[in-house]
């Protein structure tokens, strides 16, 4: 069974002692941290500065640098449609807007049953083959409107992972 | 009898359904009682051929290509197993299909044949030839032998490796770094992709040797987060790699040391940059560095690094095992040895073609390409990635050489070329040049953070046909003010596409956004 995606100060500073004594420890974390938990909560940012050294400031500072650290939970999946030009060559921008039309948001938003969160990717290396998606660690490449809501519906059909 | 059978397993073969593909064959192989073997390679680089799978006969490998889970009972019926080539997916010997046997292939010898997580099968196509060799020479000599072949940096630069691993090995540091940049941004490239799913150990086996070469005992390799299988299958091969005695404390039995670690950059695409790819790897927000100092001499940490494109690195074991000449006798003028050219979004016959250096564009995307997926006429090329030139038809005649396109005004950068028909409105691309620079700068510069601001502006009402000609000229000058006006060329070269996209599809700018000429 997966570990509880419910953070805890203790968790938090178990992924932090895991691999602070790395040279540049802090990106680590953050993966490590939003691997876990799905983002880095709010309350972690303390920690982590106090563990390494560092201010809240600059912890906050490199958290927002990088668009795929994110503060606050996602959905269920995370679906990334891919934006740049190899895949605007071939229907991309189209499959953009019908994924928010399809899904009814915006990127960087959760659909409201919080099972589908979109994001924009600029290139998933599949450029020969696209357009191109990526939902959690899957890419999925010549994604037609039509493959893309069988998709989506058999991601929202999924049953529920036993959590906890 | 046992037959074995091959299903990629690289990122592109899987987004097309391999997995899918393997567990079919599995199942009818253990419905039918046949004993076979499914073996998970790397992929050939024939994107448009995958799934491609092969069986091993005694003339050779046999392709079928693309294959859907659908076709493989037909395709078992017809006698796949055997090789025959009655069905119509059937390729022929892998080997002699003519995408494959066009190419040269120095650096992407070994993708597709091996399975990319054996240590045998690296060793049993000369892996790890370059590594022992390089073992029994001193760093200066390692050094030459990179110099003489006169590989240049592919991450874009096109710097001489050899002569940045001289000013490495001429700073004298008690700890000295090799980093290799996995950042792989550009739109349309995918080899170094390719390189670290499908022969990770080259890569491996290439940083060891710089590392030799320069006197680093500390490998990073910063890997894109849009990679997770490379991240898998980089992490699986050095854990082996380290286990077999080719990383650590003990390279080979010789006493010396390389280790090799992944990290993961988080999704920002300055952070190809090198500066700014150190800057991440020491954990900060990538912003971009001056230079001087130059990372060669205060690099991670302040210390001497190297820092090399994928390809570039991988280029290495090729060199040290078969000599610089061997590699330098490829390519035109200072341009030597192979370019790994990624063909793709509109294009028939997508894939990585590895090529001496001055084929042109036009046999490229016609010969390999097979011209556009869609039929339609092709009209623009982007190549060199997102920070390159749109190219006309005028231009697609130019050999691929570095200092071809440099002339020009374009680049060949990391080898992507993306491929565009009629439908494609330049306006709109020249939009998304400034978009894409908006959100990725640094924000270090103001040209570069609101430049592209207001380029996108700029570009919106053009495009709106407010003030058409004065916006069109504010968009030029604007141009000039960041190539003028930036730090690095996130901000110093996105105008090239728009310039690009100006000079030689002006119509595109003269008619509105919904496609009405006015
Ligand atoms: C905005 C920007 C993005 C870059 N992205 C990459 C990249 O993804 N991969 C890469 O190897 N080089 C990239 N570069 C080039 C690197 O700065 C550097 O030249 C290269 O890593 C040096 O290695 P090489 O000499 O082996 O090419 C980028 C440069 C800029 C300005
Ligand atoms: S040009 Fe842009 S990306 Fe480069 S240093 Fe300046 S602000 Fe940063
Ligand atoms: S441009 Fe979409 S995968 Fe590369
Ligand atoms: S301020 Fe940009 S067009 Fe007027």
């Amino acid at each position: 069974m997966r570990e509880s995606r419910e953070w805890t100060p203790q968790s938090i500073q178990t992924e932090i002692d895991a691999l602070k004594h790395k040279p540049g420890a802090l990106l680590p974390i953050l993966h490590a941290i939003q691997d876990r938990f799905g983002f880095v909560p709010e309350g972690a940012v303390p920690i982590i500065a106090e563990s390494l050294g560092q201010t809240r400031t600059e912890v906050h500072g490199v958290i927002s640098f990088y668009h795929h650290f994110r503060t606050s939970p996602p959905g269920r999946h995370v679906l990334q449609v891919c934006r740049a030009e190899a895949c605007q060559s071939v229907g991309g921008r189209a499959l953009e807007a019908h994924a928010k039309a399809r899904l009814g948001i915006d990127y960087h938003q959760t659909t409201t049953d919080r099972e589908i969160t979109l994001e924009a990717v600029y290139c998933l290396g599949n450029c020969a083959c696209g357009p191109s998606i990526r939902v959690g660690n899957e890419v999925w490449g010549r994604v037609t409107p039509t493959a893309f809501d069988a998709l989506v519906d058999e991601l929202c059909t999924q049953p529920l992972e036993v959590i906890g | 009898m046992s037959f074995r059978v091959f299903v990629p397993r690289d990122t592109t073969a899987l987004s097309l359904g391999a997995d899918a593909v393997a567990a079919r064959l599995e199942r009818e192989a253990a419905t039918r009682g046949l004993e076979m073997t499914v073996v998970r390679n790397g992929s050939r680089g024939a994107a448009w051929l995958e799934p491609l799978v092969e069986v091993e006969t005694v003339n050779g490998r046999v392709a079928y290509g693309p294959v859907t889970p659908g076709d493989v009972p037909a395709l078992l019926d017809s006698g796949l197993l055997e090789g025959n080539v009655s069905h119509p997916l059937a390729r022929g010997l892998t080997e002699e299909i003519d995408y494959f046997a066009r190419q040269q292939r120095l650096t992407f010898a070994r993708i597709g044949i091996t399975d990319p997580l054996s240590i045998d099968d690296y060793r049993a196509h000369r892996g790890f030839c370059g590594l022992e060799a390089a073992l029994r020479r001193e760093p200066q000599d390692i050094v030459e032998e990179v110099k003489a072949s006169g590989l240049r940096g592919r991450g874009g630069a096109a710097f001489p490796t050899g002569i940045k691993w001289q000013t490495v090995l001429d700073t004298p540091a008690d700890q000295k770094y090799i980093v290799c940049n996995a950042d792989e941004g550009d739109s349309g490239t995918f080899a170094d992709r390719l390189a670290m799913e499908c022969d990770p150990y080259m890569l491996i086996e290439g940083m060891a040797i710089a590392g030799l070469a320069v006197e680093a005992t500390q490998g990073y390799i910063y890997l894109r987060s849009e990679y997770p299988l490379a991240k898998q299958i980089l992490d699986e091969a050095i854990a082996r790699a380290e286990q077999a005695g080719y990383l650590g404390d003990n390279l080979c039995g010789s006493g010396r040391v390389f280790h090799l670690e992944v990290r993961l950059g988080a999704g920002a695409y300055i952070c190809g940059e090198e500066t700014s790819l150190l800057e991440s790897l020491e954990g900060k927000r990538g912003m971009v560095r001056f230079k001087p100092p130059l990372p060669a001499i205060e690099g991670l940490f302040g210390l001497p690094t190297v820092v090399n494109n994928v390809l570039s690195l991988a280029a290495v074991p090729f060199i040290l095992s078969e000599g610089a000449e061997a590699y330098a006798s490829h390519g035109m003028g200072r341009s030597r040895g192979t370019l790994a050219l990624q063909l793709a979004g509109n294009v028939q016959r997508g894939g990585l073609v590895e090529l001496a250096f001055g084929t042109t564009l036009r046999t490229l995307m016609e010969e390999f390409g097979g011209g556009t997926a869609s039929g339609r006429p092709l009209r623009a090329v982007q190549v060199g990635g997102p920070l390159c030139a749109y190219l006309p038809e005028s231009q697609w005649d130019m050999p691929l050489d570095y200092e071809t396109f440099a002339d020009v005004g374009a680049g060949v950068g990391h080898g992507g070329v993306v491929m565009f028909d009629e439908s494609v409105d330049m306006a709109e691309q020249a939009r998304f040049s400034m978009e894409f620079c908006k959100v990725e700068s640094c924000g270090k510069c103001t040209p570069c953070r609101i430049g592209s601001t207001r380029g996108v502006e700029v570009i919106d009402r053009i495009r709106a046909d407010q003030h058409r000609e004065a916006n069109l000229a504010l968009l030029h000058d604007l141009c000039e003010t960041m190539v003028d006006g930036s730090l690095c060329a996130m901000g110093g070269m996105t105008p090239f596409p728009v310039q690009s996209a100006l000079k030689h599809f002006p119509d595109d700018f003269q008619r509105t956004a919904d496609g009405d000429r006015s």
